[in-house]
């Protein structure tokens, strides 16, 4: 069986993207806002200009890190349970992060998240299979913000069995929910072989690489951590005007970021991401929904997969304000272009208005073209010998297929069955049951989610383990 | 002839041509032409015809912000000259803007500035991640009438409501005008810190500013 994949470019314009990427960190070079990581980088055999913090790296330094970055890795929860491989030529998916505000269901407006709403959006995508991740969503406007990235990160791991995707705000705050991180699974040294989470890291486009991220990028790969470059050309402001030369923008900065990560720990885990986008000329925004973002995305991802990397992007969201028409197309055009493109993890379900804003109901109609994506990539199954011919034995000209045994055992694995937020019904049906439309739909099924959620079946010692230094934490913050 | 010369440098403005708003700049000044002239019968008439092709749909941002980079660069070729006359161009007032500290998010700030700067402020833009105090200096040693405080984390926000207070404690709030901004700031967050002005994006804080200049 061949898996149906996108590629938009030719391994031509793949070897002129990585040449070009080459020659601009070998003579522009990258600015580099940390001393250590510039002196990381001098030591692998870097010219450093330490007045203009810039560093140029020769193109064996970074074949170097590329050589070491491995090319797949295994994320886990809590339990200790394997639950998602990056790499593999595996595609997953996880709803979107750090979303400033939260689509009110019930008065349709815009309001900060609470961190009520973040364990909503974790309890609806603990039951969705289509999110093999969970996500740090939103930041919560009731939380204190010198701890507000570990706090979420709490949350999702105290009321979540999937992995997390998650970031920090500051290098401080990152430190610390990497120690949290290892106090709670048991030691650095199996938080190192058994990872729960891995954190974006987002250079500064163009080329910049501020003190924060670059210390991440270092105590990540120390920590053996897996860290995600979140690299962001934003074509036509923070980068060239033509996609192509944002995708050239994008992978010198991902090559600049796997060198230094991989010159602080060679081997240690890294992820060929971002999130670029268009910049809107008449409005000035970064839309997400954009067919020329999910182009970026979709030939960036062929540059990191030629590198045999694994690698993540930023599709399924919308720029809508609701959850109406554009962003169900906008989500699930991208959400289909980022399966067939092999993204291993593609984040971004669940957000509208350019990552501004999250909603659950959001995340449960996204849910359904992730269903479709994820089908679409698994192909034309061959699952009888003949294609079709036996299927005739004894038809006889008549519609009697449903009467045959093989239909009854195969229409499962030919068919993704979508959820209630999908109709399929009657349209009398539809009437009698209340002329419900998406929106009203998507409601339903996040109450149904949020009723039937379980929690993980966290030891009783870990939870109290998660819930103490979370206290221990909170407590250091407000002395 | 002076109406060709000023019609060019409309037109320079209007096509983004930088060197040549310069070039029609040094030859005002070589002719004689009063540089407060050539600036409003010249480079404004050019702006203003942008501006308003950009409301309508008909320029995009790449023609507003080139137009505002030529008319930038002729004022700059006018001002000695206008230095030597004791004459000054009429600026509807000066305005320091930059990101607050803790945030390196630029680019709405950048467009902020130089939007406001293209419609007749003297801006000066102190970058990404400035400290308060930065800003307060700044706005000391340049007498400015706004100060432009842009953040897009909700972690930074806080420093905006800082720097009001700041301002109160230095015995300067009435000085300046503070104006807010950015992708999580609301009308209701510039209320309730006590700024003076707000707006959810680039046009409208030009709009925001001038009512500040009004003083409304
Ligand atoms: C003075 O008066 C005024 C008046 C109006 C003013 C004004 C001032 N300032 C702005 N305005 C208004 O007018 C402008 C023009 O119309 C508008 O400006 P904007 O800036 O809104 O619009 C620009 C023209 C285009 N928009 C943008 O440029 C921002 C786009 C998004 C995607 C974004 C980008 C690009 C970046 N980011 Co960041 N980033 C996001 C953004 C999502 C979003 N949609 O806002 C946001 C803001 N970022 C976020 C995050 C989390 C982060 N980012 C970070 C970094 C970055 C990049 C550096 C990679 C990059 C910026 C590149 C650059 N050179 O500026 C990190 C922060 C680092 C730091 N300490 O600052 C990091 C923490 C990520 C990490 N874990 O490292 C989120 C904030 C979450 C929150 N709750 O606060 C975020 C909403 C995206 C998301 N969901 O994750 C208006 O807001």
């Amino acid at each position: 069986m061949s898996r149906p994949s996108f590629e938009l470019i030719s391994t031509e314009q793949v070897a002129r993207i990585l040449d070009e990427a080459f020659a601009l960190l070998a003579h522009t070079g990258v600015r580099v806002s940390l001393p250590e990581a510039r002196a990381l980088l001098a030591s692998g055999g870097a010219a450093v200009d330490e007045n203009a913090e810039v560093v140029r790296l020769p193109e064996a330094l970074i074949r170097a890190g590329l050589q070491s970055a491995p090319h797949s890795f295994t994320l886990y929860n809590l339990l200790g349970e394997a639950r998602l491989t990056y790499g593999d030529d595996q595609v997953h998916f996880d709803p979107g992060s750090a979303a400033v505000n939260v689509l009110d269901a019930d008065s349709g407006r815009q309001r900060p998240a609470q961190s009520a709403d973040l364990l909503r959006i974790i309890q609806v995508a603990e039951g969705l299979p289509q999110f093999a991740a969970q996500s740090t969503a939103v930041v919560c406007a009731d939380i204190p913000v010198p701890i507000g990235d570990l706090y979420r990160l709490y949350l999702v791991l105290l009321h979540s069995a999937k992995p997390v995707i998650t970031g920090a705000f500051t290098a401080e705050g990152g430190q610390r929910m990497l120690r949290f991180l290892a106090g709670v699974c048991g030691g650095a040294q199996a938080l190192r072989e058994r990872p729960v989470a891995v954190f974006d890291v987002c250079p500064t486009p163009p080329l910049v690489y501020s003190a924060f991220a670059a210390q991440s990028l270092i105590d990540l790969a120390r920590a053996g951590v897996p860290a995600e470059i979140v690299s962001m050309p934003l074509a036509g402001s923070a980068g060239p005007v033509t996609l192509l030369g944002s995708v050239v923008q994008h992978a010198a900065e991902c090559l600049a970021g796997i060198a230094l990560h991989q010159c602080a720990a060679p081997g240690a885990p890294i992820v060929w991401g971002g999130a670029p986008a268009i910049f809107d000329m008449r409005h000035g925004t970064t839309p997400m929904g954009a067919v020329e973002t999910a182009m970026m995305d979709a030939a960036y991802a062929q540059v990191g997969r030629s590198l045999g990397l694994p690698t993540h992007t930023y599709l399924a969201a919308s720029d809508a304000k609701l959850v109406d028409a554009q962003a169900g197309l906008e989500s699930g055009i991208s959400a289909v272009l980022a399966a067939l493109a092999g993204v291993s993890m593609v984040s971004g379900a669940g957000m509208l208005d350019f990552l501004n804003c999250h909603s659950a109901e959001k995340l449960v109609v996204d849910a359904e073209a992730v269903r479709a994506a994820l089908r679409l990539r698994e192909g034309m199954h061959e699952l009888t010998p003949t294609l079709g011919l036996e299927f005739f034995v004894g038809i006889d000209f008549r519609a009697d297929f449903l009467k045959q045994k093989v239909t009854r055992q195969l229409f499962r694995a030919e068919q993704s069955l979508p959820s209630a937020v999908i109709d399929r019904g009657s349209v009398r049906a539809w009437e009698e049951s209340g002329r419900l439309d998406t929106w009203a739909r998507a409601r339903l099924r996040v109450e149904e989610l949020v009723a039937a959620y379980t929690p993980p079946d966290l030891p009783p010692a870990q939870a109290q383990e998660l819930r103490e230094r979370m206290a221990a934490e909170q407590k250091a913050v407000s002395a | 002839m002076s109406t060709d010369i000023f019609q060019a440098m409309a037109q320079s403005v209007i096509d983004g041509e930088k060197e040549e708003a310069a070039r029609l700049a040094r030859q005002a000044v070589t002719d004689g032409i009063d540089p407060l002239v050539a600036i409003d019968q010249g480079f404004v008439a050019g702006m203003r015809y942008v501006g308003e092709q950009y409301t309508l749909g008909e320029m995009f941002l790449p023609d507003l912000v080139l137009a505002a980079e030529a008319m930038k660069a002729a004022i700059a070729e006018l001002e000695p000259e206008m230095a030597r006359r004791g004459t000054a161009r009429q600026v509807l007032g000066t305005v320091v803007i930059g990101t607050v500290e803790g945030d390196i998010h630029d680019i709405g700030k950048t467009l902020v500035g130089t939007l406001l700067s293209a419609n007749g402020f003297k801006v000066y833009d102190l970058g990404v991640n400035v400290p308060l105090q930065t800003f307060l200096d700044k706005a000391l040693e340049v007498n400015a009438d706004i100060i432009g405080l842009s953040t897009l984390l909700t972690t930074t926000m806080i420093n905006q409501r800082k720097f009001v207070q700041a301002l109160e404690a230095a015995g300067v709030r009435s000085r300046f005008k503070v104006l807010v901004g950015g992708a999580p700031v609301t009308r209701s967050w510039a209320a309730e810190i006590g700024a003076d002005g707000y707006s959810e994006d680039a046009s409208g804080a030009v709009q925001a500013a001038i009512q500040l200049m009004q003083g409304g």
